[in-house]
């Protein structure tokens, strides 16, 4: 089972459910903080760094030795991040995509690669729970190569809940392809519907079973119950407007650890999920 | 020598443009004939990524020695300076009072970028 958690607006709840739902269960289970430019799930799940291993895409390597400024490189790339002006190339590699195409096209085959460290992957043990976190570099805006190096580090045979960035851009969708459900959290507030349809097309698009969790209930009005009835989505939980969430949440508390009232419906959730999930497959 | 400037239009009393990667458009002025023709940034300005580096490349297939515009970023500078292309600031607020200046030997040849990229 591999359930993605993911928003469209941010701050909505996505880490708090993953902690959670990770806290709750009591066998083993993976939690991929893919957030990687600023990974949060650490921050509730406090444990020792057991492996931080390196990230690093190819960016080309121009041998000037055999190039002959043919410039063929140059007009290949949409990118812009090899050039030729009847001169030997430059490279940009923060604009490079590695798509490898320069060195296919290139007659002289003068271009080999070289790595382009973008972050590191660690992994932190923490009880029945491994939390594999990604942690982009700073100035590097390439963040999908570090979300799929976080999903690599994934075993198969045991749970996995993928703590999604917010948006429903490059990042979400490495995030959740390949996932087998998608929880969409938002909130009852105009804002909050904007960006769930948003994220309810991005999710059909990539064609994976979804439903919606209803975070902060009794704020703003019934729009998101209204939208979900209209597109037959399934509301999978309601989590109300409680203070004392807020309150547990800001001092990195677990919430089913600090308000055990709330542990059924976590339960209740990981439930529906995996019921929801074989009605998606059918 | 042909000299670029960033425009905001398509005449020399058009306004300057400040952005080099992202301005409107390329006023090329002759200065040996007084010919000024004009030059489409139209697919910088479509770019996703990497519109100053373009935009460069623009200019140095036109046979551009010199560039007139309001900032330029690091990555364009890159590539301007391996066209051989000077690159000279100003704050005039026309393509012509900029093109004065610069005949007169009022500018000042920049020695690298002078902002961040994505400034504006």
């Amino acid at each position: 089972m591999i359930l993605a958690i993911a928003s469209g607006k941010g701050g909505t709840g996505k880490t708090m459910l993953s902690v959670n739902l990770a806290r709750m269960l009591d066998s083993n289970v993976q939690l991929l903080d893919c957030d990687v430019e600023e990974p949060n799930d650490h921050l509730f799940l406090k444990g020792s760094v057991r492996s931080r291993e390196i990230v690093t895409v190819p960016i080309p390597r121009v041998d000037l030795s055999l190039c002959d400024a043919c410039g063929e490189c140059g007009r290949f790339c949409q990118y812009h991040a090899i050039i030729s002006l009847k001169t030997k190339p430059l490279v940009f590699p923060s604009l490079c995509h590695s798509c490898r195409g320069c060195a296919k096209i290139c007659p002289r085959q003068a271009i080999g690669e070289t790595d382009r460290r973008i972050g590191v992957v660690e992994t932190v043990e923490v009880g029945h729970i491994t939390l594999i976190q990604g942690r982009l570099d700073v100035k590097v805006a390439l963040v999908p190569p570090l979300v799929r190096a976080v999903k690599a580090r994934r075993q198969d045979g045991t749970p996995a809940i993928l703590d999604a960035p917010p948006g429903t851009s490059c990042p979400v969708v490495a995030t959740i392809r390949g996932a087998d459900f998608v929880i969409l959290v938002t909130e009852p507030t105009p804002f909050g519907l904007h960006d769930v349809e948003l994220a309810a097309q991005m999710v059909r698009q990539v064609g994976v079973p979804f439903g919606v969790v209803v975070n902060r209930v009794g704020i703003g009005d019934n729009r998101i119950h209204d939208f979900c009835a209209r597109q037959d989505i399934p509301i999978l939980l309601e989590i109300p407007d409680d203070r004392r969430i807020a309150e547990a949440y800001s001092k990195g508390d677990l919430i089913v650890d600090t308000l055990p009232e709330y542990r059924a419906s976590f339960e209740q959730l990981w439930q529906k999920t995996r019921e929801w999930q074989n009605v998606g497959r059918a | 020598m042909k000299v670029a400037f960033t425009s905001r239009g398509e005449t020399l009393q058009s306004l300057m443009d400040s952005r080099f990667g992202r301005a409107e458009q390329f006023l090329v002025f002759e200065t040996e004939t007084d010919a000024c023709e004009v030059v489409s940034n139209q697919q910088s300005l479509n770019a996703t990524q990497g519109a100053g580096i373009q935009a460069a490349e623009t200019l140095a297939r036109q046979g551009v020695k010199a560039l007139v515009t309001g900032h330029c970023g690091p990555n364009a500078f890159h590539v301007l300076s391996a066209a051989g292309i000077m690159v000279y600031t100003t704050d005039a607020p026309t393509v012509a009072a900029a093109l004065e200046a610069f005949r007169a030997g009022a500018l000042k040849a920049m020695e690298g970028a002078d902002v961040d990229g994505h400034w504006a």
